[in-house]
């Protein structure tokens, strides 16, 4: 008795030449409207390359770079609307900056302070680093928008090595069960760390296990990002209009190390990487911009000098940011301090008076 | 004033809870339309329907996850897990996620949720029902543990833990869920979440314990009372953070003390009240500490259950050791 029969369906619009393979959605009509889009996928890229470069030079701490991914960070975040809430993964720090996080706060956090969570919508979830756990706190947090009747939907993104997790698969069911406003990414960047996609699960797309919890799943060319953000777009809308969650599958590739404590070259050729680098997102949209007459080579260095000199500044801010006192760490803990805990406070403070 | 049960109270305490304020929630497995496989939540889906008390799938990581996620959003969640056994998977979200919350976000976020659940034997119970789980919570920074011990605690501390703007565990025994009635008045009146409490005042041995074990450390001091010795009996109640002051000013009278409790010997908050002893009492002490406990088996069936929960006899007997002592 065949219960269900389902289809997972694939959107592109730019395929790797930058050419338009299918009739635009209508924020793309005018080519120019996706500078901002492209601006940011390059200023992510850019930032990002020089994170790795602080980690490097021992003034960062671990930090887990985009390379590749810049499409589906920043499409889905501008297919949200700003009361809308972003619940993030560790690697999410593109959608975090279009939403108004600071290049200083992403590198504050990633440089070991935690004010660098502060920042940004007041509603949005800090990243989570413990694979997939963050999953249930969107299924609370469109609860919360369900049983308040608001008209806004919570993102919530993982990688595709979440998508083996217990956690991702009880927040769809639940999601699916109360056709909650939440739309579900997973950016399937081809690797858990050194797991590859094929070794993770005998499904044929990670899109389909929406399937079994009674929700949409369909695919994007996650290296598109007018795909990303009308997937997302769509998947928002029904989401805003209580026609229940979605999970989109936005295929990708990592082309770079898992973080910057990874040594990819461990488990994969670079020869593998190089034929994704045809695939990747900045140049099939600069080619369109291109050929479109909207975007310039002067344009393009002009861009790339003022994201660098907005970046030197940021760095330096960050390099300048003075470490919190070592009590700072007892401060957060609770609304009030319990005596108990102050008590330890006092000690820590005593200790450091002792040794200044 | 109406005489009510453990279980009652607990009831009775959400009740109030929800009550005074709309944004209390219950969620769980069963806690709807039967109203907790103990009864905890009888009657509130009627009383305040389905958008505030309401059936979860059976996820246990993903109740106390969902839990994390409608408190940032300002919700106060209650949610439940219905036995001991299976809140391992939940603790990954209490210690990553509802612990952390505001710590991460400089309060930006915060986590006001209760997680509740039954939490030791004693009831002739399946396999994975009866486990002692309060060890594990106290270890996690950020986090509130409470066991109450009778009917009023349970109403009073219960209140306090869904106000706290913090996340609280809230661990009940089921083996005193119907085993004694006392009067609670529904007044609304929280207890404090930072106190011991000394439930019997004595000179000569002080005896420090929470949870179930209370009824058998009062037990025990009727007993001792009836030979001459008086024992002072503390009720933790709030095992984390952990109020030491009643116990250590309580062991410098007596210079004596017996740790009782349900949960397996190492690790468990015995062995901090002991150390904290060790370290701010130890010049009181005319004994060595006794701890009366669970042992590190795997808690048995039902058929050795008593046989691991600490009794009367154990509790006295461990009195009278350190009595021994001039």
């Amino acid at each position: 008795m065949a219960v269900a029969t389902f289809e997972i369906g694939f959107t592109r619009f730019l395929d790797r030449s930058g050419e338009v393979v299918q009739p635009l959605p209508a924020f793309a009509s005018e080519a120019k409207a996706l500078i901002p889009l492209y601006r940011s996928m390059t200023r992510l890229r850019m930032f990002d390359a020089k994170a790795v470069a602080l980690q490097r030079t021992g003034r960062l701490g671990t930090y887990a770079a985009a390379l590749g991914e810049e499409a589906v960070t920043i499409g889905l975040a501008s297919a949200m609307a700003a009361d809308d809430v972003l619940v993030p993964a560790f690697r999410d720090q593109g959608a975090q900056l279009w939403r108004g996080v600071g290049l200083v706060d992403i590198l504050a956090y990633w440089g070991g302070d935690e004010r660098g969570s502060v920042a940004g919508p007041s509603e949005d979830f800090p990243v989570c680093v413990p694979i997939g756990t963050h999953f249930p706190h969107a299924v609370g947090v469109a609860l919360a928008i369900k049983l308040r009747r608001q008209s806004r939907a919570v993102v919530c993104i993982g990688g595709d090595g979440a998508t083996s997790k217990g956690d991702v698969y009880e927040a769809m069911n639940m999601a699916g069960l109360w056709q909650l406003p939440v739309v579900f990414v997973v950016s399937n960047n081809q690797w858990a760390i050194s797991v590859p996609r094929q070794r993770q699960t005998a499904a044929a797309t990670l899109a389909q296990k929406a399937i079994a919890a009674g929700i949409p799943g369909e695919q994007v060319d996650g290296n598109d990002v007018i795909a990303v953000r009308h997937a997302v777009d769509e998947a928002l809308a029904a989401a805003r209009a209580g026609r229940g969650p979605r999970l989109i599958e936005a295929v990708t590739y990592r082309l770079g190390d898992h973080t910057t404590s990874d040594d990819a070259t461990r488990y994969r050729d670079d020869a593998t990487v190089s034929t994704h680098w045809a695939e990747e997102p900045l140049v099939r949209l600069r080619r369109y911009l291109t050929a479109q007459g909207v975007w310039t080579k002067e344009d393009e260095e002009a861009m790339q000098v003022a994201l660098a000199a907005e970046i030197e500044k940021a760095v330096a801010d960050y390099l300048a940011l003075p470490p919190p006192a070592p009590q700072d760490m007892f401060d957060h803990l609770f609304a009030v301090l319990p005596a108990d805990l102050k008590a330890q406070r006092d000690t820590l403070a005593e200790e450091e008076a002792l040794h200044a | 004033m109406p005489e009510v049960t453990l279980v009652g109270a607990v009831n009775l305490a959400l009740a109030r809870a929800m009550e005074d304020d709309p944004s209390v929630l219950v969620l769980g497995e069963d806690v709807g339309v039967d109203g907790g496989v103990f009864r905890a939540t009888d009657g509130l889906l009627g009383r305040f329907g389905p958008e505030r008390v309401f059936d979860t799938p059976l996820a246990e990581a993903s109740i106390a996850g969902m839990a994390v996620g409608l408190a940032a959003q300002g919700f106060r969640p209650v949610a439940e897990i219905q036995f001991s056994g299976f809140i391992y998977p939940a603790i990954d979200q209490m210690v990553n996620h509802a612990a952390r919350l505001r710590n991460r976000t400089r309060s930006r976020l915060s986590c006001p949720m209760v997680l509740r659940a039954p939490n030791g034997g004693g009831i002739r119970a399946a396999e994975h029902h009866s486990e002692s789980v309060e060890a594990f919570f106290v270890n996690i920074p950020g986090l509130r543990v409470v066991v109450p011990s009778s009917p009023a605690k349970a109403y009073g501390l219960l209140l306090a833990a869904i106000r706290d703007p913090d996340p609280v565990v809230f661990l009940e025994p089921p083996r005193l869920y119907r085993a004694l009635k006392e009067e609670v008045a529904d007044d609304g009146r929280a207890l404090s979440l930072d106190t011991s409490f000394v439930i019997r005042e004595g000179t000569d041995v002080t005896l420090v314990t929470w949870g179930a074990s209370v009824v058998e450390a009062m037990a025990a001091a009727d007993d001792l009372a009836a030979d001459g010795v008086e024992a002072e009996v503390i009720d933790v109640a709030c095992l984390k953070p952990l109020d030491m002051g009643p116990i250590l000013a309580s062991v410098e009278r007596t210079g004596r003390c017996v740790i009782v409790h349900e949960a397996p010997l190492t690790g468990a908050p015995g062995a901090e009240i002991a150390a904290r002893i060790a370290e701010r009492g130890l010049m009181s002490l005319v004994a060595p500490v006794q701890r009366v406990t669970g042992y590190d088996t795997v808690m048995p069936l039902l058929r050795l259950e008593k046989a691991f929960i600490p009794s009367t006899r154990r509790v006295i007997d461990a009195a009278l050791r350190t009595l021994e002592y001039a």
